[in-house]
């Protein structure tokens, strides 16, 4: 690919949300708590225009910064993707923030700082500029993870995550002086030309305590305890934000680090990761049956998903990260639209989130009963909604990779799962109704009817989706 | 390629017609009404168009006719449909018993558009899986099923309903999530989910095991297969009646069907390893069910448990692996399509009028439903298998192919026949015979005009196809015949290869 060692359309998104997030702040600052509106929606068109310079074709791509940052159509479909979760949550926060009075400004900027780090962690193509992509993506979650302040439980969950996030960075951090000193780079391409078998003991050191700081990020088992104590702590937007871009940035440097820089020893990540999948599915499976809480379950869930979507990547083939890109497409899809349902959830003017609440869904409000039943089956994998065809793409991707054992597993897991999606169904489909909901916002029904159509949809035009996923993947080999 | 279209639209009109009910307004009296008969002649053209696709079915050709193809997945995986021999008749009995089952429903009164809605839903994707020609596309049909019959479970059941839902979803989803590891497996092989290509592709002995395994996990838990029947009984009783006749006549067909499309053909080697393994599960189906059908109380439970002997003459008709366990396989499927969907409507039709389905709740209808005791009977007779009803030529010819396989399996099977009609004829005696004590029984109604019209088709039919089987042996023998061939090569060359 073309090296230069100074180019700024390379970097321009990047270079937009910084510039336009730093005025932001000028702005807020000046402006104190009244600016929120303004800036919340300059934030939602600063990330539109951004996604549309990712997206835009002729822009070169390349490799840039003295090789620290790639753009290639991988780091454009991943940008793009964690660019569409972070502006629907930025949508779908608006209401939410306003009713619970806690709309600072500093929220849609915090988002927008999170996702500057995200945009540079899925285009980093050294180890430098994946810690500080990472790390500034990360410095902004701990604190819109206890950005409701005055509450215990989010504190809480803004503690809990800040010190083992602190933990996983140190991990991380160490694997990186471990891998530079041993392989004598911190570029992906030149630490893949120095390592090339099992010798180099010190890099598979680094690697493991590499993957245990990536894997805290996508919440992969066992690196995952902080995950339903800071869904269910954090106010819901803040939880939608959690699921969505940072699992895609994390998931998208995961990715590229394993192809790129070590593909000499595929066999030794790929039994962790086989470890890690198989973990993170059967916890998601089990775990998940015994929750009362829609968020907290929908944690669960997510470590489920990051279990389906690693046997992907354990699969170590072009088709596996195909599929981990198409699972994590589908996924985003799924999460997003779940958690516009679960922000419409409110009685009264209060924001209510147990399962029982959702009681008899299907005759108070049957359309969001209709919608939320085809993410629940969708995340459950059934057919012909799109969850199943994200399955479909990394089992088969493991099965061709001769990993049958995982593949077996993995389906049981699903099967399991099954169960506590099922039970959604159930209470909104088949139980007496409960006192119906306030009525829906716009944004958060939009988002869940859209989200609900294209996974009903995607049976119809799949090839796009997929085309461009391995367009994507093969960049990586 | 002329009808080339034909398959599709069968797919297509029930969506159709789901798509009209759900613009239907509110949910006053007029609309429930409207959705009704939209359902209604949704599900008749769809018949009609079936009837079609017949005339321009060639029986005489063992290939797939009126097929249809189009890209789908990356050039991977296709839109493909397509009939042959044994996928037509299916098709048939699908959309026959559809209007039926929707006249069957016109007394369901609880969120009308949404149930009309589920079975338009489940008529397409059941349509989908005897015509698709592609494996993919098969299992998302295949699966694609139980979404809706969750929900009709589930909404409209009786009773312990939410129990019987779950168990439903979570045994066949299990059982089929390993076909799906086999189908991939079959992909990486052979580059293609085709099944025209995969028919033609032959698999690796070994590797042929653990297929068969997988594709056996998914369709002995539709069949179902002893031991893992125990969902059938608990979704048919808290089923709707709809609900029973279409799980009952046409999902457990989609498990018989699965074998004769795919296990045998393309699995031969593993086929003939499994024999044994087969004709064990079914003999103890059929001699196990139905002593435990002798000791049930429930009417709709002792049918269910019925319908698992009667699948234990398939699966072993199937695996005889001779035209006559096949044909007869076929036969017998379609046979308790027609005979299990009308009993479960002879059900509905008491509990409609009395809302219990304890046996022990009825005795001496006879006195008040001449009609009614007439229909019961024909029924009775025919799942008993009595000369003269369909249900007698299936498992004549069940028991003829397996004879020639496996004497012992025969001898075993037939004290089935036995069974079966005791319980069957216990059953009927303990209903209909005797003298009229329970109170509510007194003034019960016969049949109305619109029960007779569910059941006098089914009647018609059973009796015809029982003095007169040449048509669907005719439409489906050439395709087995071909099946067949294919899987005798397929084994003598391995045994020779062996040697």
């Amino acid at each position: 690919m073309h090296e230069t060692a100074l180019s700024l359309p390379v970097v321009l998104p990047e270079a937009v949300l910084a510039l336009g997030t730093l005025l932001l702040v000028l702005y807020g600052a000046l402006r104190g708590e009244r600016a929120y509106s303004l800036v919340t929606e300059i934030s939602v068109a600063l990330l539109g225009i951004v996604f549309l310079i990712v997206v835009w074709k002729s822009r070169p791509m390349g490799i840039t910064f003295y090789g620290a940052l790639a753009d290639d159509p991988f780091t454009r479909f991943m940008s793009g993707l964690a660019l569409i979760g972070s502006l629907v949550t930025l949508l779908l926060s608006i209401e939410f923030m306003r009713s619970e009075r806690i709309a600072g400004f500093e929220f849609p900027v915090l988002i927008l700082l999170s996702t500057l780090g995200m945009l540079m962690l899925i285009a980093a193509s050294d180890f430098i500029a994946l810690y500080l992509g990472l790390e500034l993506m990360s410095l902004a979650l701990y604190v819109i993870a206890a950005f409701r302040r005055h509450d215990l439980r989010a504190t809480e969950a803004g503690l809990k995550y800040f010190v083992l996030g602190a933990l996983s960075s140190g991990m991380l951090l160490y694997g990186i002086s471990l891998i530079y000193g041993y392989s004598g780079s911190v570029r992906f391409s030149d630490v893949a030309a120095a390592v090339h078998d099992h010798h180099n003991l010190g890099v598979l050191f680094g690697l493991v305590f590499l993957l245990a700081g990536l894997a805290f990020k996508i919440s992969a088992v066992p690196f995952h305890m902080w995950t339903p104590d800071v869904y269910e702590g954090a106010p819901t937007p803040v939880t939608t934000f959690f699921a969505s871009a940072p699992k895609i940035a994390a998931m998208a440097v995961l990715v590229r680090v394993a192809f790129t820089a070590f593909p000499g020893i595929s066999s030794d990540w790929r039994q962790i990761l086989t470890f890690v999948s198989i973990a993170s599915m059967g916890l998601g499976a089990f775990a998940a049956i015994g929750q009362t809480n829609i968020k907290r379950l929908m944690a669960y869930s997510s470590i489920g998903h990051m279990g389906f979507a690693l046997v992907g990547l354990a699969a170590g083939t072009v088709e596996g990260a195909q599929s981990v890109i198409v699972y994590m497409s589908i996924y985003v899809v799924m999460t997003l639209g779940t958690f516009a349902a679960i922000l419409s959830m409110r009685r009264d003017g209060k924001a209510v989130e147990t399962i029982a609440d959702l009681a008899g869904l299907a005759r108070t409000d049957s359309q969001m009963a209709f919608f939320l039943a085809t993410m629940m089956f969708s995340l459950a994998g059934v057919p012909p909604l799109a969850g199943f065809f994200a399955k479909f793409y990394v089992f088969a991707a493991a099965i061709k990779a001769d990993l049958y054992g995982l593949a077996v597993i993995g389906v049981l897991a699903s099967a399991l799962g099954a169960y506590y999606y099922l039970r959604i169904v159930k209470v909104m489909y088949f139980d007496e109704p409960a006192r119906a909901f306030d009525r829906p916002g716009v944004v958060a029904r939009s988002v869940l009817a859209l989200a609900a159509l294209l996974i009903l949809a995607f049976m119809f035009a799949p090839s796009p989706l997929t085309n461009a996923a391995m367009a994507a993947a093969q960049t990586l080999f | 390629m002329s009808g080339s279209w034909i398959l599709s639209s069968l797919l297509i009109l029930p969506l159709i017609g789901a798509a009209f009910i759900l613009l239907l307004p509110g949910d006053s009296e007029a609309t429930r009404r409207n959705a009704r008969w939209i359902a209604f002649f949704a599900t008749l053209l769809t018949f009609v168009l079936s009837l079609v696709a017949w005339g321009r079915f060639d029986p005489s050709q063992a290939g797939f006719q009126l097929i249809e193809e189009h890209d789908w997945f990356s050039h991977a995986i296709l839109y493909k449909l397509g009939v042959d021999g044994v996928s037509m008749p299916f098709v048939l009995l699908t959309t026959l018993l559809m209007p039926i089952s929707i006249a069957a429903s016109w007394g369901i009164e609880s969120r009308v558009k949404a149930y009309m809605i589920a079975f338009l839903a489940l008529e397409t994707l059941m349509i989908g899986v005897f015509v698709a020609l592609d494996l993919v596309l098969f299992y998302f049909f295949f699966e694609g099923g139980l979404i809706p019959m969750f929900l009709i479970i589930g909404i409209w059941g009786h009773g312990n309903r939410v129990y019987a839902a779950f168990k439903f979803f979570l045994y066949t989803f299990t059982g089929s999530v390993l076909m799906l590891l086999a189908i991939m497996a079959m992909y990486w092989t052979a580059g293609t989910t085709d099944i025209t290509v995969l028919l033609k592709t032959a698999f690796d002995p070994k590797m042929q095991t653990w297929l068969w395994l997988g594709f056996f996990a998914s369709f002995a838990v539709k069949l179902p297969m002893w031991p893992v029947h125990t969902w059938l009984p608990d979704a048919h009783v808290e089923a709707p009646t709809a609900g029973s006749v279409i799980l009952a006549a046409i999902l457990l067909k989609m498990g018989g069907y699965g074998f004769i499309r795919f296990s045998l053909p393309m699995f031969p080697d593993a086929s003939h390893y499994f024999t044994p393994l087969v004709y064990a599960l079914s003999v103890i189906a059929i001699v196990y069910t139905s002593l435990v059908a002798l000791a049930q109380e429930n009417m709709k439970k002792l049918i269910a448990y019925s319908s698992v002997a009667h699948m234990g003459f398939v699966t072993m008709g199937i695996f005889a692996a001779n035209a006559q366990g096949v044909q007869g396989a076929v036969y017998q499927m379609i046979s308790h399509g027609l005979v299990s969907g009308a009993l479960f409507l002879c059900v509905g039709v008491v509990y409609d009028r009395t809302h219990t389905l304890s046996i022990d709740a009825y005795g001496g209808l006879v006195q008040r439903m001449p009609l009614y005791a007439v229909a019961f009977m024909l029924f009775t007779l025919a799942n008993v298998g009595l000369p003269g009803t369909s249900g007698f030529i299936g498992e004549f010819l069940t028991l003829i192919g397996t004879f020639q396989s496996n004497t012992w399996v025969a001898f075993f099977a037939t004290t089935g026949v036995i069974l079966s009609a005791s319980y069957a004829l216990y059953l009927y005696r303990r209903v209909v015979f005797g003298v009229i004590e329970k109170a509510n029984l007194r003034n019960i109604l016969d049949l109305s005009p619109r029960e007779i019209a569910t059941l006098l088709p089914l009647g018609l039919l059973v009796i015809y196809y029982g003095v007169h089987p040449q048509p669907v042996i005719d439409a489906s023998s050439a395709s087995i015949d071909a099946i067949l061939r294919g899987v005798e090569q397929a084994v003598t060359a391995t045994k020779t290869a062996g040697l």
